[in-house]
């Protein structure tokens, strides 16, 4: 047994692998009862955690399989972040799936699967091993985004999330059949190396690589024009599937991007500067104007998350390590909003049910103002405002921007951000300035807790002792990849 | 020496957070609570602020009771007070109990929240005159914006939705393109801290322009300088009186002070330049806003455009870059503060008997309100500029100013306080003289002794400052002959590379 010892950095993997395998096998086995369903809940929430402490606790950086999967500060920073959202999203769906009668052991065991493909994902330093992450995770959101077998829109949501998720994981491979036809290896390094060798003027098997590859990725991110899934999606399944789709893929497929321009494609910053430079405006534009008509908050959380794609891409744009430490502050900060406000979202039920219209939370300042603090302080952050940690995770993505002299996005960027502001002043507008309707039912213990932990995140960000870890932190991971 | 040491001014920027907090505790039916709590709060935080005005050396051009922290690596904590901003956290704290008081009887519904929402804006405002990091400066300056939508949308008047958007979005944008502009003064200078970039950083010529301009989008709206001016009536007049009290009293300042820490220390080649523009659209607000007011038929919504006017005094006296000018720039924007908080206090007055603004609902006031009408005239004579009264002295300095620089500016200027006797004037006659005919005025009361402790304490203000402006003058005189010293320095020297440089 040797031999294990040497699998240390691929722990977390393995642990969520084994456990999920070993949990569906538990679940066949017992009754398919709630309380069944809720243990192994727990119990996947555990090896969240446990996964977790094994990323922080690894070694030094270490690479396995020949190089095709790599753990490094940065990876470490991704994985913990994508732990979080899974954890929180975790948590927050026992009470939803409960109250909608769907809380089956599937449930916590895709999650993991997913997570699982999420880690595998971050870690990748080769085009096979981002692929299998990649699929991992994505079959295991496929079936999750149509878990209420019930509901029409939760089996619509699913079903064009797959049809055009494979539409996507096809372009990919096709890139990355190309990337391997242009340097006669997978490994991201070994491409980096060909890519530096083939001298000036790019190949066009190069390029033409670089862009489908780009094309399956900004899918994941839902970065405009590939976006048009998410809206729907994001409104069609059930919200705390809603949540840790808005969460934890997010900073999988962007941590694999980085790490894909970082390590395979630093010869062509130019080129692929162009990309994320186009994807990162259409985002911000798209998702700032195309929120403003929306009455239902799932879909409006969609176009935001668009939108906040849009931003962190900003700092990938400029192209310095110092624009990959904007991106993973922008991400951590995103993360932990995120979760906020879906746990204010998950909140809003009538006679158990959930409501989805923005309009039902007029005057909720008046029918329960912590919640509305919360989300009115939520919706503040994400418009950017300071001294709230949105404010702070623009702040470090826009500060590498300019200074790489981008001043055209930056400015677009933060155009783009007023405009946006509106939306989100709207829904404080409806809490705080509309006649109240009847209020909702009381905020849920977990909901509660996540809502609280999120608020005084955002709130006390700009504490030193919050802010200071955080940047360091980042700049750490980001060091390790592009020092 | 003071209690809290070097800490001071940390004290008095957070002591109404930590108010704030405590009412945020209460019971939301105790509303009486609440506002004693607000104000015992306020009147200690202006008290210990006073502590900032006695401990001043006022020989010391620099800055004083500096206070500096980590905070994110290079960008620090850092606060502390020179001869330009140490009276405006003066004036905001001596404000506040006012605002407070004003608002005791005209605020029933959700008096829990008005009062964490006052006292967090008040915290949020001493920071911006306070803070020495550019960071640290934009938050506090930003962060201001959301009490005050909060307070114009929840407790304003018929179109306060409206009003709080167009508040929000327009200084918003403005904003963040200074924000742009800092991160860019960070990245050229290394550095964001305010005292190294005033005395020690030489920004290119071509850079100041574009820093100049972005920063300028962002206090032109705040000022606010005609033709971005148009947010300011909307937001005034549906704001609460507590809330129109505030934002025309220190809110619109932070525009000042902020053209003359910014603007003017920093960027002094592209303001040298760019003066004649700043004084061609502080003649036209002068002028046009003026007209514009006499048009009124709302009370609240003529002083508005009156003080974009006296605003139009303000930017144009602190780029004539003289002595006269910036001291008088100041003073005007301090006198202002007293002046127009008193008159919207003065609308609130009449407002709180009679639930209308409009000029036509009123007339023959001094018949039975002889003490409002004393007081009304006091203001109203100030917001003229009349000599001796504190409203004299600023615009006074600030014609001077420009008469040194721009015989033409001074002579437009001037004409301006004949449109703003027009105005003013007019609406005391309208609304305090005349006969007492309306029926549903016969039984209007006079100020009780509240309003009273309201007024009272800005009436002697403005006649004292009228007649005795040393106390100001000579604690902005030291700091201002620096920032004019410099500025010459700077417009001397590389006056040749200026003119080579490429402009696009």
């Amino acid at each position: 047994m040797a031999h294990l010892a040497s699998y240390a950095p691929l722990y977390p993997e393995l642990v969520l692998a084994i456990g999920a395998m070993a949990l569906l096998m538990y679940g066949v086995a017992r009754p398919e009862t709630e309380p069944e369903a809720a243990k192994i809940g727990w119990l996947a929430l555990l090896l969240l955690i446990v996964a977790g402490y094994l990323v922080i606790s690894a070694g030094g950086p270490a690479s396995l399989f020949g190089g095709a999967f790599v753990d490094d500060g940065f990876a470490r920073f991704m994985k913990l972040l994508t732990l979080v959202g899974a954890a929180g999203a975790l948590f927050l769906s026992f009470d939803d799936l409960r109250a909608s009668r769907t809380l089956k052991f599937e449930y916590p065991v895709l999650l993991l699967l997913a997570t699982c493909g999420m880690l595998l994902m971050i870690s990748a330093n080769d085009l096979v091993s981002l692929y299998l992450g990649l699929e991992l995770q994505s079959l295991a959101l496929y079936v999750i985004a149509a878990f209420r077998r019930d509901d029409v829109r939760s089996s619509e949501a699913g079903l064009k999330y797959f049809v055009l998720g494979a539409l996507s994981s096809g372009m990919l491979l096709y890139g990355a059949s190309l990337l391997y036809g242009f340097a006669g290896t997978t490994s991201f390094s070994g491409i980096g190396k060909a890519a530096a060798a083939a001298g000036a003027s790019p190949s066009l098997l190069l390029i033409l690589g670089l862009v489908f590859l780009f094309v399956g990725l900004a899918f994941k991110i839902s970065a405009v024009p590939f976006h048009m899934w998410t809206p729907d999606v994001y409104q069609g399944a059930p919200t705390p599937v809603t949540a840790f789709f808005a969460a934890a893929p997010k900073v999988a497929a962007m941590a694999l991007l980085v790490r894909v321009v970082a390590t395979a494609f630093p010869a062509i910053k130019p080129q692929w500067q162009q990309i994320v430079w186009f994807l990162a405006i259409t985002s911000m534009l798209l998702g700032a104007f195309a929120a403003i008509g929306q009455t239902n908050i799932k879909r409006l959380m969609a176009y935001s998350s668009i939108a906040n794609m849009g931003y962190a891409l900003v700092g990938l744009a400029a192209g310095t390590g110092e624009g990959i430490q904007g991106v993973l502050i922008y991400l951590a900060i995103y993360v932990v909003m995120t979760l906020g406000v879906f746990a204010c979202i998950l909140s809003m039920r009538r006679q158990d049910a959930p409501v989805e219209d923005i309009d039902e939370l007029a005057g909720l300042a008046q029918t329960n103002l912590p919640m509305a603090f919360a989300l009115g302080m939520f919706m503040f952050s994400m418009a950017g405002i300071p001294p709230l940690a949105g404010f702070f995770a623009k702040f470090y993505a826009f500060l590498p921007a300019i200074k790489a002299g981008l001043y055209p996005l930056a400015v677009i960027g933060v155009i783009a951000s007023v405009i946006g502001a509106y939306y989100y002043l709207r829904i404080v507008k409806i809490m705080f300035f509309d006649e109240p309707k009847p209020g909702f039912e009381p905020v849920r213990l977990k909901d509660g807790a996540v809502m609280t932990l999120s608020l005084v995140f955002v709130l006390a960000f700009v504490a030193p002792f919050i802010a200071a870890p955080v940047v360091e932190a980042a700049a750490a991971a980001a060091r390790s990849i592009a020092p | 020496m003071n209690p809290f040491g070097s800490y001071l001014l940390s004290v008095v920027t957070f002591l109404p957070l930590l108010g704030a907090a405590i009412i945020a505790g209460l019971n939301s039916e105790a509303k009486g609570n609440a506002r004693w709590v607000a104000l015992w709060t306020t009147l200690l935080t202006f008290l210990i602020s006073l502590l900032v005005w006695t401990g001043f050396d006022k020989a010391n051009p620099g800055f004083q009771f500096v206070e500096e922290y980590a905070w994110l690596g290079p960008i620090r904590y850092k606060m502390g007070v020179d001869g330009i901003s140490m009276l405006f956290v003066i004036l905001t704290t001596f404000l506040m109990p006012l605002c407070i008081l004003a608002s005791w009887e005209s605020v029933e519904e959700r008096v829990k929240e008005y009062m964490i929402a006052f006292l967090v804006l008040e915290t949020l405002m001493i920071g911006v005159f306070c803070a020495l990091d550019l960071v640290l400066f934009y938050l506090f300056f930003e962060g201001g914006l959301i009490p005050m939508f909060i307070i114009i949308g929840v407790w304003g008047g018929k179109r306060r939705v409206y009003a709080s958007f167009k508040f929000f979005l327009y200084t918003l944008l403005g904003s963040v393109l200074m924000l742009l502009a800092m991160m860019a003064i960070y990245w050229q200078a290394g550095t964001t801290d305010i005292p190294t970039l005033i005395d020690r950083v030489k920004l290119p010529a071509e850079m100041q322009w574009w820093l100049w301009l972005a920063f300028f989008a962002s206090f032109a709206v705040k000022m606010p300088m005609w033709p971005v001016h148009t947010w300011l009536p909307d937001a005034h007049v549906e704001a609460p009186t507590a809330g129109s009290v505030i934002l025309a009293a220190v809110l619109l300042k932070m525009g000042g002070y902020g053209f003359l820490r910014f603007s003017v220390p920093m960027f002094p080649l592209a303001s040298q330049e760019l003066a004649p523009l700043v004084f061609a659209l502080s003649i036209v607000a002068i002028i046009y806003t003026s007209l514009v007011a006499l048009a009124q038929e709302d009370i609240k919504k003529l002083i508005a455009y009156s003080s974009v006017a006296h605003m139009g005094y303000v930017t144009m006296g602190i780029f004539t870059m003289t002595q006269q000018g910036l001291d008088g720039a100041i003073f005007q924007m301090l006198s202002h503060g007293l002046v127009s908080a008193a008159l919207f206090l003065c609308v609130g007055v009449i407002y709180d008997r009679m639930h209308t603004r409009d000029i036509e609902a009123y007339g023959g006031l001094a018949d039975r309100m002889p003490i409002y009408a004393f007081c009304f005239m006091v203001f109203t004579m100030a917001n003229v500029g009349l000599p001796g009264t504190s409203g004299f002295i600023g615009e006074f300095l600030t014609l001077v100013g420009a008469f040194k620089v721009n015989t033409w500016v001074a002579f437009f200027a001037t004409s301006g306080v004949i449109l703003s006797a027009a105005y003013a004037l007019w609406l005391y006659r309208r609304v305090v003289f005349g006969r007492l005919e309306k029926p549903s005025l016969r039984a209007i009361a006079d100020m009780g002794p509240r309003e009273v402790a309201v007024m009272g304490p800005l009436v002697a203000l403005t006649i004292l400052f009228g007649f005795y402006p040393a106390p100001i003058l000579d604690v902005t005189a030291v700091s201002v002959k620096k920032l004019v010293a410099n500025y010459e320095t700077a417009v001397k020297a590389p006056r040749q590379a200026a003119v080579e440089l490429p402009r696009r």
